[in-house]
Formats: structure tokens, sequence, C-alpha cells
């Protein structure tokens, strides 16, 4: 990993902290924006963690690029000591893969695919090398996910999967963007999956749908009361597969706001995943199913 | 009071100076995409710099007061008239009670701004009144207005009829072509030096797609990039980079094809490389680009971006004071 810096303009600094994508360069960026917020340094107006990478955004009239520059590198060095540890939660969120409404937006799309003759799922199947669609759903709905950014538009959580590089689940993004995605589809793009909070254009390939809202401007819903974004970095998330029934029954209970997500409080280790992943996302489990 | 929609005109939002602090969850700063033409409209009714007003992008809308109000448009050309009787822009007028105001069509420029005194009240969302459609939020209703909306205005302040924002102070596009100055950087290393050279030397044109989320321009060549083996997580496309942040201002290019300069409502990230940034200076100016206009992208270092964002806080002061 070596970090880059540069500015965006006169108003902000970008920082790549890896080219590529792993969960020690996610924590590296989480705990030097966490260090920026805490530095409460005068003219930021900005902090936006991403996945292996973040941004700030600052005013130049109130601290000059350099001197701001300066703030983040003194920064660095103290994240890079901090050990990799976070209180967090894990949640989980209901999933219709193969639903009718996702079904029918890439139906319509079809012409700007890599495999028109196949369906999302079934070519992103057969291109990480399973026998069939439920081979695929099966490992996507497996381990779980760590919400490693937040943002594209209003709240879209990007997940990247707590799996050895080996079994990570790669694919393309569509040759040419759609302009259309249901609310709530579960997508993905390269090694990131996501949940498009609101409906709109998107490149990720859509394998399914969830009745959870994850963003409400008018926060009405019991879990959104006290923000309008559900999301928030460093979250962990296991997929749930459910049929149309439980999926119509979520939506139900939605609407009545009876709908409670399952949450649980969890310490998030990354030295103690590397040492043993499966046997630690067992222990995730646990914590999430257990009393 | 209230302002009665009788026709929105093409797209017309309620925005402000925006809602800074929120971008690290994707929903961007909003607000006037040409700030200067909207705070001179609310200095000029005597409102504060910031209060809401309406951005009216290539076609003005049909209002109706439901009382007697100062108001002001700036920004674009486009003939303003109330009950038919034409009104000078960037200069503070009075309109009565029942009175309908209308805009001819437009002359240079693409986004008007209308100020009227005491603002627009709509709730405050996020610290702003600002519209984001995308995700229904601030604004009214958190969408562009449509017939037969009640806009309500908030009490009035102290205002002057007939001030005016001298001519010199006001700032538009020429009309035979803009200039767009850049700071390179992000993922400028990508491409090629060649490609450098032809971003900077080529003239491209603003293409249909251009609104407040980002302005797509087209005609110059296709970028190259450098070769390289894609960075695990990053996507095949040589224009892929692991999804990251993207600055306001930032150009990204997909494919290497269509540079997109991401405005006001920017999507706050994404998977394509970016080859540097419209420094802060020229975002305004943006805003009053219409298709096909010819632009030039131009090279200027952080000093001359500083100088640049110097010159236009002293251009806001000249304003300020000429409304005393």
């Amino acid at each position: 990993m070596k970090t880059r810096y540069s500015f965006g303009g006169d108003e902000h600094i970008f920082v790549e902290v890896d080219e590529e994508m792993s969960l020690e360069a996610f924590f590296k960026s989480l705990f030097i924006t966490n260090a920026v917020r805490d530095s409460k340094i005068k003219g930021v107006t900005e902090i936006c963690p991403a996945n292996a990478s973040f941004q700030v955004k600052f005013d130049p009239d109130v601290i000059k690029p350099e001197a701001m520059l300066a703030e983040l590198k003194s920064l660095e060095s103290a994240a890079e000591k901090a050990s990799p540890v976070i209180d967090t939660r894990i949640i989980e969120i209901p999933v219709y893969y193969q639903d009718p409404w996702t079904h029918e937006t890439l139906m319509r799309f079809r012409e700007r695919h890599q495999d028109p003759d196949s369906t999302d799922i079934e070519y992103a199947a057969r291109i990480n090398g399973f026998d069939d669609v439920q081979g695929f759903i099966d490992a996507h709905s497996g381990a779980p996910w760590f919400v490693s950014m937040v943002g594209f538009v209003s709240g879209l959580p990007f997940l990247y999967q707590l799996a050895p590089r080996e079994r990570q689940l790669e694919v393309p993004k569509y040759l040419r963007p759609r302009t259309d995605t249901p609310k709530l589809t579960v997508g993905y793009g390269g090694c990131f999956a996501c949940i498009y909070s609101v409906r709109g254009a998107g490149g990720y390939q859509m394998f399914g749908i969830t009745p959870m809202p994850i963003f409400d401007p008018e926060q009405k819903i019991s879990y959104l009361r006290d923000f309008m974004v559900f999301f928030k970095p460093g979250d962990i998330v296991k997929w749930k597969p459910i049929d149309r029934e439980a999926y119509d029954q979520a939506v139900a209970d939605v609407e009545a706001d009876r709908f409670e997500p399952v949450i649980k409080n969890v310490t998030f280790d990354l030295n103690a995943f590397n040492r043993d992943i499966d046997g630690y996302n067992a222990g995730l489990m646990e914590t999430l199913h257990g009393a | 009071m209230a302002l009665k929609v009788i026709n929105p005109g093409l797209s017309t939002t309620v925005q402000d100076l925006g809602r800074p602090g929120y971008f690290n969850l994707g929903i961007p700063i909003g607000g006037a995409m040409d700030r200067l033409a909207m705070r001179s409209a609310n200095l000029l009714v005597g409102n504060d710099e910031g209060a809401a007003g309406l951005e009216a992008v290539f076609m003005g809308p049909e209002l109706e007061f439901t009382s007697d109000a100062l108001v002001a448009v700036t920004g674009a050309a486009m003939p303003i008239k109330v009950d038919g009787v034409e009104q000078q822009g960037w200069t503070s007028f009075n309109v009565t009670k029942g009175q309908r105001m209308t805009f001819d069509y437009l002359q240079s420029g693409a986004r008007i701004y209308i100020a009227i005194s005491g603002g627009i009240d709509v709730p405050v969302a996020l610290g702003s009144r600002s519209t984001y459609p995308i995700g229904a939020l601030g604004g009214f209703e958190g969408r562009p207005v449509a017939a037969g909306d009640e806009l309500p205005v908030g009490v009035s302040s102290e205002g002057q009829v007939g001030l005016s924002v001298p001519e010199h102070l006001r700032r538009g596009p020429d009309v035979s072509g803009v200039e767009l100055r850049v700071l390179p950087g992000l993922y400028w290393h990508r491409i090629t030096e060649a490609s450098q050279k032809n971003f900077f030397a080529d003239e491209w044109k603003v293409a249909p797609e251009a609104d407040r989320m980002g302005y797509r321009f087209r005609g110059g060549q296709t970028l190259e990039f450098v070769e390289r083996k894609q960075p695990f997580g990053a996507g095949s496309d040589p224009s892929n980079i692991v999804d990251g942040c993207y600055p306001y201002g930032s150009i990204q290019v997909p494919g290497g094809t269509e540079p997109i300069v991401l405005h006001r409502d920017a999507v706050s990230g994404g998977g394509y490389f970016m080859l540097g940034t419209v420094i802060s200076a020229d975002m305004d100016l943006i805003g009053q680009l219409q298709p096909h206009m010819p632009t030039r992208f131009v090279e200027v270092t952080m000093d001359q971006a500083l100088e640049a964002r110097a010159d236009r806080s002293r251009l806001l002061g000249r304003i300020r004071q000429a409304m005393n």
C-alpha cells in the first residue's frame, strides 16, 4: 500500500490509500477520516471515506491547500499505528433473488449487457465458475459483507465480502449504464455489492431486491426516524435469501411500520479475522442469531 | 404570501447556497448552479445572500403573486415581463398582488435566478431549502415545482426598488465560446502524454446531457490510457478505478470518450477515473452553458486557481458594495 495525495481543484484533497481493494486499505482510510473528524481542523467542510481512498473538502480561504495537505499527512502516520478493531453492528438484510421487478428491468436493457442471452445473475454465476444460479446465491449470501463506502446517491452502500480474495465474486459493470434501476435493487459491480437506495440510473448487475428501505427523506420509517440514511461505513451485512411470500409480508410490515431489522452490536477485529476467516465469520453469525 | 406556479417552465427548482456536510452519505451540496447570480438576486431584494429563490433552466416559469413583492431576476439573459410589461434583469422591481410574471425566449446563458423579498419559505431539510430531486429532499416536496403549486414566501425584509448590479459586474458566458480552467490531478497519470496534450488542445462542445448533476462534453479526441494490469476490484475497463470519491468539478471520462464535469448535484463517488478538476472560480460559469457551446479546458496551477478564486471573491465584494 502506497498512499497517494492529489488536489481535486482548489477545494478538495483526494487520497488514494491503495490502488486495489482490500480490508486493510479500507480500515486505513476509515481511521484517517475518523482522525480528521476528531481533529476538527478549521475550514474542513466534508470528510468522505471510500473503499480504499478518501476525500476531504475544505475552504481554501480558511486553510491553505498546502497546510491542509500537511495536516492530512501527519494524521496518516497516527492512523497506521492504530490497531484495526472497530465497534460496529451486524444487520440481516432480506433479499428476494431473481425477483420479477429487476428481471423486467434487466430485460429492457439487454442490449447494454455483456451477455444479452442470459440474465445478470446467470451471467455472474457462469463467469465466477458456479454450475448454477443457486450455487452463486449460496456464495453471495453465505459469508457476510462489510459496508466499505456510502455514497453515489442518497445513502447507497457499497459492500465488500468478508472472504479471502480467491473466493471474492467479481462481475463487470454493464457495458453502458442503464437509465433505470428499481428502488432497493441488490446490485453488483467489480468486487462490490450495493443496494440502490432510490430508483435511478445504474451500471451494476442486478441480482434481486430487498423489501427493507434504507433511505427515507421524510424520516417516517421507525428505524430511520433519527436519521434518513441507514448505513455507515463499517456496518456488517448478512444477506438472507427470502421467497415471494416472505417478501410480500416484509413489504406489508414496512407499510404498517412494524418492520424491525435484525441488528446486533459487534466488535470487528481485522487481524483476528485474517487469522481464521471462516471461523471468524461463524462467530459473527452466532452474534447475529444469538440471544 | 405565496407564489402561485401557473406554468413551471422546463425545470424550475427552489435553490439556495446548498447543504454542505452530507456528501459522505451521497447527499450532494446542491444549491444554485450559478452562486454569484443567486447571491446577486438576493442582494437586490434585500435578502440574506443565502435565502432560497427559484432556479429555472432554459425556460422561465409563469408565476402569479398573491401579494405585493419586491423581485429581482439575474443570471441568463431572458426578457422578463410583469403583466406583459418588460422589466430589467439584474434590477429590483415591484410586483403587485394578482400580477403575473412571465419570460420570453432565452437569449444567452442557461439559468435564471428569481429572488423574492423574504425568500421562498419551504421547510429546511438538512440545513438547506435546496431541491435534491434524486433523493426527494428539500425544495417544494422534494421535486421541481409544478403547475398549481403555491410556494410559501417568508416575511419580507427591507428592500429597495430600482437597485441594479452594474453591467460590468455581471457575469455570463461569451457566446463565441468559453474556457474552463482545470487543475490536472487525481488520476491524470492514467492517460498518455499525448492524450494529456490533446485534452487541453482540442475544442469540446457541451453535449445535450448536461444537468445539475454534471455537464458532458464531446468533440475532442478519445483519450488513450497508460497500459497496466487493472487493480483488484477496479473493473476491467482501463477507465475504471476502485470506486472512490468524486470532487465537485472533477472531470471523469468513462471509456476515455466524453468528459463529464460533476456539478452541484454530483454523485459522490463511483468507479471512473478522473483527470483533474475545474477550479472553484469557474463552476458558476458551467451553470450558464447551453448545449453545443464551444469549450476549451485550460491548464492552471494551484496558485492560479487560488488567484482566480480571490478575483471572484473581490467581484462579489464589489457587487455587495454597489448594493449599499
